[in-house]
């Protein structure tokens, strides 16, 4: 068997595998936080409680309505997205002239809803999610043995992110957001609708979220308590990149999930808290983020 | 931007001098005559949480920095001196100072890494550094893991006054309690306090004046860490147990949730809170995750309608600070 480092290749590129796909799901809900603070000032602390919900939902449309994987792929998002939609205009519009650590507050509250509601229903315990048909199986790639859904979330995370980078930053649309971003009261004077901007970019970050929920399911089963672990770590993957840059954001994602993947093959004990320990060290570095602007 | 945080305490109030100590006098009596009428196991955990969220509020009422990880000074200091009374056999005094220097070193690096970013990233920080320290004792092989350090014995303090006598373990944890409450009341209206207000008003200007504002949020955030600390030390041998639960992000959401509803910003509104909350998670035990929804409900409503929080909104229609 071929080693390196006296790991056996195949353990080697199977943890890399596992770091690139929990490496796409940082990058969407970071990208997602990103986003949305960019526009409304505050930080989502319920985008792990909606990536959650976007799984349940596709798994109760697989359960109960018989509809599977690739509608759910699209459905679940727009569910979720217009979830967004309505707690944006309901709870979060009233925050905007408020400190920030108010919006943290509100939708740790939202967050807690949503998470209490669906472990009434679901349980504390995961509920297997079977995959799709088309995407079961997988190749030998000769040095390490590729599953074809693996491959799949990966490609499709990385095309979603490049998609919203390119939105945001090579189109007249994205100019308008960026620009909304920098000067509010400026751009409404342009006579763009900025409060629809606003609630539709929490739309739509909210549905990125779900989107990530919907194709982890097949991968770490559906649990009301997928979104609070993977939050925190999204926190500290937020502190690490800076939420300044889009592009910083996905690096720093894929990055930091490659290296708790190492982590996980040469020094197993650290793998929980590799990404917090960089998080330590960043802050002692480079105070501001890889690619951060300011405070 | 940082002053909104504490609306209450911009009010320029007609202050009238006496009204604190009234309303202190009434707290002692309450809880000096409470063990006689209500159970006094509730209203020893309420005071340990009640100190925990009054360390807490210390943070963000005075110095305007929310800190979403206190559970981890709170639940290591009450593993250290679990630990130190059950495996080591220390007096109980001895077990509670030493989680109370736990939590003081754990807050002396915590809030060196914390206080180099503000605001918002100041909150995620301190949550990321709270969950790394939860994976490390869940790892760690003194925490007993799942099963918690269970049976610690609340031993003589001082060798003399037997702990296991109910009576006498509510009127150590009464003091223990009303020497915290009276500290923070102490720091907050000292010269050092006022320069913590002023950080929160507005820091720039501050750092103009010519103080090292972040020598002085480290500072507070090791007190705040340290009062934490004593918190969950005394905790520990309150309840006799230590476990994953104090260490983990809910008891930080929680004890937001206590100063939130009592009034950030004044100084018994985390004590109204804590009694608040904990009467509720007792009383509607029954009613399982519905717990969590509640609480949920109760941070949007707060947070929308309700910012002052119980004592805020009292002492704003007396117009009193409190």
């Amino acid at each position: 068997m071929t080693t390196i480092f006296g790991v056996p290749t195949m353990a080697l590129f199977g943890q890399i595998l596992i770091g690139l796909i929990n490496g796409s799901f940082y990058a969407l809900l970071s990208l997602g936080l990103a986003v949305i603070f960019g526009m409304l000032n505050i930080i989502n602390f319920a985008h792990g409680a909606l990536y959650m919900l976007g799984a349940v939902t596709a798994y109760l449309l697989l359960n109960y309505a018989g509809i599977g994987y690739w509608p759910s792929l699209i459905i679940a998002p727009i569910v979720v997205g217009c979830i967004g939609i309505v707690i944006e205009r309901v709870f979060l519009q009233w925050l905007y002239k408020l400190d920030h650590l108010y919006g943290l507050l509100l939708t740790f509250g939202l967050a807690l809803i949503i998470e209490g509601v669906s472990r009434h229903y679901l349980g504390s315990a995961g509920l297997p999610y079977t995959l799709p048909q088309s995407l079961a199986g997988g190749h030998n790639l000769g040095f390490m043995f590729l599953p074809n859904y693996r491959a799949w979330v990966i490609a499709v995370s990385l095309v979603v992110c490049f998609g919203t980078w390119f939105v945001i930053e090579r189109t007249k649309l994205g100019a308008y957001l960026r620009a909304a971003t920098e000067n509010p009261s400026l751009v409404r004077a342009f006579g763009i609708n900025v409060p629809r901007m606003i609630t539709l970019t929490y739309g739509f970050g909210v549905a990125l979220a779900a989107f990530g929920g919907v194709m982890a399911a097949p991968i770490y089963n559906v649990s009301p308590n997928m979104g609070s672990e993977l939050i925190i770590v999204v926190f500290a993957v937020v502190v690490i990149g800076g939420m300044g840059s889009i592009l910083g954001a996905i690096v720093t994602g894929f990055g930091l999930g490659i290296i708790e993947g190492l982590t996980k093959v040469f020094f197993p004990e650290a793998s929980a808290t590799v990404i917090f320990v960089i998080m330590a060290i960043v802050l002692l570095v480079r105070p501001a983020g890889l690619f951060g602007r300011g405070t | 931007m940082m002053e909104r945080v504490s609306e209450p305490a911009l009010q320029t109030l007609p202050q009238r001098d006496n009204s604190l100590l009234i309303v202190f006098a009434i707290m002692v009596v309450v809880l000096v005559a409470a063990p006689f009428v209500t159970y006094p196991l509730f209203l020893m955990q309420a005071l340990c949480f009640a100190l925990f969220a009054c360390a807490f509020n210390l943070l963000i009422g005075y110095v305007g920095l929310l800190s979403f990880g206190h559970a981890l000074y709170f639940g290591w200091a009450s593993y250290v001196t679990a630990y130190a009374a059950k495996a080591w056999g220390f007096p109980p005094e001895l077990a509670i100072l030493a989680g109370t220097l736990t939590a003081a070193v754990l807050g002396v690096v915590a809030g060196a890494l914390a206080i180099r970013r503000q605001g918002i990233y100041f909150a995620m920080i301190t949550l990321a550094l709270a969950q790394m320290m939860y994976f490390v004792a869940v790892r760690a092989p003194f925490t007993g893991g799942e099963d918690g350090i269970q049976g610690v014995p609340r031993g003589h303090l001082f060798g003399v006054i037997n702990l296991d006598n109910p009576t006498a373990m509510y009127f150590v944890v009464l003091v223990i309690f009303l020497a915290g409450f009276l500290f923070i009341h102490r720091v907050i209206h000292s010269p050092f306090g006022e320069v913590l207000k002023a950080i929160r008003e507005n820091e720039p200007r501050a750092i103009s004046l010519g103080y090292k504002t972040d020598r002085y949020k480290l500072i507070a955030f090791i007190l705040s860490a340290s009062l934490a600390g004593l918190a969950g030390a005394t905790k520990a041998i309150v309840l006799q147990i230590a476990s994953l639960t104090d260490v983990y992000w809910p008891m930080s959401g929680d004890v937001v949730l206590m100063s939130l509803v009592g009034g950030l910003g004044t100084i018994f509104g985390p004590v109204v809170g804590a009694f608040a909350i904990l009467s509720m998670q007792y009383k509607l035990a029954f009613l399982g995750e519905w717990v969590l929804v509640i609480e949920g409900v109760i941070f949007v409503t707060c947070v929308l309608l309700f910012r002052r929080g119980i004592v805020g909104e009292i002492a704003n229609l007396l117009r009193i600070k409190l």
